[in-house]
């Protein structure tokens, strides 16, 4: 029973291709990062002033006399939605991942579960457009106010957006402390609340605290919902109902006017070198996080 | 009675795991068309010895082997094909697998990978090999019943079924009867004294009696070293060579 | 020995038990509304936006092409690009997705090697999808120098899509037991044959779970799409299933909602929002089609 030449070599070829499909990661990470830097390297070293971009609030790339690419209201737009939205989403998500995980009746478990799924799978363009109708005209009423397409609006939109990753991945933080520390807490006589948050908090800590910086990731990301939601203002926002424009919305409104390598094209592709930055830098560290429940455990 | 020639001829084998020494470098013989026993406690290293045998555990990420084992020959360690070494040993593992396929294509997986196509030729293989395994006549009416759904006992013949499939010329069970019931054990034990003349028979086994019966030579392994190897009946002896074999047979360690 | 006895104690409430007891009900309450929070003001949002789509959602709002600058007319074009889209973006990403998922968990050793390509797989699920998109633009159409077309879209997406299949690939492939592997390996198969004969027919359904919920991103995405092959508006032919081609622009469903709900001007209300009901039906009932089949499978387990 010896096996054909043929077969073997087929084989090997399956096992290279395989092997190139999983390096095939790396390349596209890399591939991501070098495609939007070649595109936006051109200015970035001929032209380009970093003091302007981080400190101006002045964003003015079409202006005939002087133009100014101050991203500072931008970057101010982007933080804000995100906190507010992290403001909303944190405890409830947390609050919703420990209910499903510890308070829940089984038969509702499913239910529930099922619906955050659904829910995860609304489309940012149809948050978008639920900012732009629904929560619109309900700003408008509740506050009186001249518009509602403003921070607070982009801020609920974004955090419904937020919390299935944080319920989901805030479950699997709870779930992975061992049931031995719950079973310990109910031999000493504590309730399900003293068990959570004595026991079980402190214990699903990191995996929590990556449920987090996972969600805040996904809103400093988030293009379509914050576009449609926050209004067109650049300016850095006073109070919840001004309007604002995110780093991300300025790329997807001004790409399709800014003519191809001109200095305004350029410069949203540094724009977009920042986003990856700092997604990256965000994931890096909750990985960290992560890695470090597994070597503590 | 042994042969002359060694089929097997292991000499100065170490097994590491990691900065761990499993085996210490040990050396025996096993002749053609015995049952040869090993016991010894827990962590003796028995399982990393026929590990090594059919070269499976350079599968499992940090382990390294030394020195030689020579099968007819020609020292194993060495050899490319792992895979057709693999076919030439067969090994029962302690806890029964029933694969995810009917009981059919469990017995017909190792020749249908070897180049046996569907035919009489297969369906003689798979037959022969279920009634070696003396799991035919439960099963005969029912082959295209998922493995997975036999009861251990008959998923362990099943698995002595499909490590007869390739006609191997060395079986090896690790702790066969760790998981099933004494009546199917001693089925096993007659399908073993049955098998001896057409292969040589290596039997990893915690319980010593059951070396007793079957062995014709044994060797007590402790601590990745041998304490003893010689025909079975010296061994359980009231005067072994070496007294730490009489104290492990009696229970007083292990 | 301070505490009651068993025949002194009678298993009263004391007042601190008392306390106890309805502390846990409160959080369990608190809890149970935080939850249903998110909920319920979703299904009210839903509720109304198929109120508001109701005079338009007919059989031929899918079929008819769009009329009068888009203010009148069916969505046919932007059904029939998101189709496309979405069929060879995944066709791309899941050979590549299920061979790399294959890849880390049959055959990576322990190295870092494996903990970059794990990290660029998660780097890569984190990428805001704008930056897919001026990726796409700068890789695909002017590097690759394929232009504004449904392929280029369908590339970018495809490297969107990418990690969450290799994710849940190599879940379904852990859930088989080692212990078949090894059975396999002890009858003289190679790794490969292994995968084949047993590893991958029994994380099938796994693999297609995670395939299905890809659907329903790739289709719902706008920005990836934008700038890379989706255009407002594309006339072609209603109802012909054939009408685009691999180098055409085309339009898509997300696209059309956002040009809908805030290009065009004077649409008459109902049009956005029915638009924006097709998408979101599509995109939930492929979803809900996907947990139907996970728990169909799941009660068909083999072992």
């Amino acid at each position: 029973m010896r096996r054909s030449t043929l077969a073997v070599f087929l084989e090997s070829v399956i096992e290279w291709g395989i092997r190139l499909c999983g390096l095939s990661a790396i390349v596209f990470v890399f591939g991501i990062f070098f495609f939007v830097f070649r595109e936006g390297a051109g200015f970035l070293f001929g032209g380009f002033k970093p003091l302007e971009f981080f400190g101006s609030i002045e964003w003015y790339p079409t202006s005939q006399s002087r133009v100014r690419y101050g991203a500072l209201a931008l970057i101010a737009g982007t933080a804000s939605v995100t906190a507010l939205a992290m403001v909303i989403a944190v405890p409830f998500g947390l609050g919703a991942a420990i209910f499903v995980s510890e308070f829940c009746p089984p038969r509702l478990r499913e239910t529930l579960k099922i619906t955050i799924e659904l829910l995860a799978a609304i489309p940012s363009v149809v948050w978008g457009f639920i900012g732009l109708t629904v929560m619109n005209e309900l700003i408008i009423d509740v506050f009186q106010a001249p518009i509602g397409l403003t921070v607070l609006n982009g801020g609920i939109i974004l955090a419904l957006m937020s919390v299935p990753i944080i319920v989901s991945i805030g479950e699997d933080a709870l779930k992975a402390v061992p049931d031995s520390y719950r079973e310990a807490a109910l031999a000493l006589g504590a309730t399900r609340w003293q068990t959570v948050h004595r026991v079980l908090l402190p214990g699903a800590r990191n995996g929590l605290l990556a449920a987090v910086l996972l969600g805040i990731g996904r809103a400093v990301g988030e293009t379509m919902a914050v576009l449609m939601a926050t209004g067109h203002a650049v300016q850095i926002p006073t109070s919840p109902l001004d309007s604002v424009r995110t780093l991300t919305a300025t790329i997807a409104a001004e790409l399709g006017e800014a003519s191809v390598h001109s200095d305004h094209y350029q410069v949203l592709f540094i724009i977009g070198i920042v986003l990856f930055v700092i997604t990256f830098a965000i994931n890096l560290v909750a990985d960290f996080v992560v890695r470090g429940i597994r070597r503590s455990s | 009675m042994p042969s002359a020639e060694p089929l097997i001829d292991v000499r100065n084998l170490r097994a590491n795991y990691g900065l761990h020494s499993a085996l210490h470098g040990i050396s025996f013989q096993v002749f053609p068309n015995e049952i040869f026993g090993i016991i010894g406690p827990a962590q003796s290293g028995k399982t990393t010895l026929l590990k090594t045998l059919n070269r499976t555990l350079e599968l499992i990420p940090g382990t390294r082997t030394s020195g030689e084992v020579r099968i007819a020959g020609t020292n194993v360690l060495a050899v490319r094909d792992v895979c057709g070494l693999r076919r030439r040993v067969g090994m029962v593992a302690p806890l029964p697998v029933g694969l995810p396929m009917s009981i059919y294509d469990n017995v017909a997986f190792a020749p249908r990978r070897g180049g046996l196509r569907a035919g009489s030729e297969l369906d003689e293989r798979v037959e022969q090999c279920l009634r070696q395994a003396a799991l035919w006549d439960e099963v005969k009416d029912r082959l295209d019943l998922l493995g997975t759904k036999l009861s251990g006992g008959q998923q362990q013949r099943l698995t002595i079924a499909r490590a007869l499939s390739h006609d191997p010329e060395i079986l090896c069970l690790d702790e066969f009867s760790i998981a099933i019931d004494p009546v199917t054990t001693m089925r096993i034990e007659d399908v073993l004294r049955e098998l001896k003349s057409r292969m040589t028979i290596i039997l990893v086994t915690n319980l010593v009696q059951q070396a007793r019966r079957l062995a014709d030579r044994t060797m007590f392994l402790w601590k990745g070293g041998i304490v003893e190897v010689d025909r079975t009946e010296l061994l359980f002896s009231e005067k072994p060579r070496n007294p730490k074999t009489y104290e492990y047979i009696h229970g007083v360690f292990g | 020995m301070n505490g009651p006895r068993f025949g002194q104690h009678n298993f009263r409430a004391t007042v601190a038990s008392v306390r106890k007891i309805r502390q846990e009900r409160a959080a369990a309450a608190i809890f149970g509304l935080m939850s249903a929070l998110m909920i319920v003001p979703l299904v009210l949002i839903v509720g109304y936006l198929i109120v508001q789509a109701a005079p338009l959602l007919t059989f031929d709002f899918l079929v008819e092409s769009p009329r009068r600058g888009m203010r009148a007319g069916g969505i046919w074009p932007a059904l029939l690009g998101t189709v496309y889209l979405v069929l060879i973006s995944l066709a791309v990403a899941t050979p590549i997705g299920v061979l790399a998922a294959v890849y880390l968990n049959e055959y990576a050793g322990e190295n870092w090697l494996t903990r970059m390509v794990n990290l660029s797989v998660v780097n890569l699920a984190g990428v805001p999808s704008i930056v897919h998109a001026l990726f796409g633009l700068g890789a695909f159409v002017l590097f690759a120098g394929l232009g504004r077309s449904i392929l280029a879209a369908s590339l970018t997406l495809a490297i969107m899509t990418l990690p969450v299949i290799v994710a849940s690939t190599k879940e379904a492939l852990s859930a088989v037991p080692r212990s078949f592997r090894e059975a396999c390996w002890n009858v003289g198969a190679t790794r490969w044959q292994t995968i084949w004969h047993v590893v991958l027919p029994n994380s099938f359904s796994g693999i297609l779970t995670g395939v299905i919920l890809q659907v329903s991103r790739a289709a719902g995405e706008t920005a990836p799409i934008m700038f890379t092959g989706a255009v407002f508006y594309k006339a072609i032919a209603s109802g012909d299933p054939f009408a685009y081609g691999l180098l055409d622009q085309c339009m898509a469903l997300s696209m059309h909602l956002f040009t809908v709900s805030t290009q065009v001007p004077d649409v008459p209300d109902a049009l956005p929002y029915a638009t924006a009901v097709v998408l979101l039906g599509t995109v939930l009932s492929v979803n809900a089609l996907s947990i139907i089949l996970r728990t169909w499978l799941r009660s068909r387990k083999r072992w």
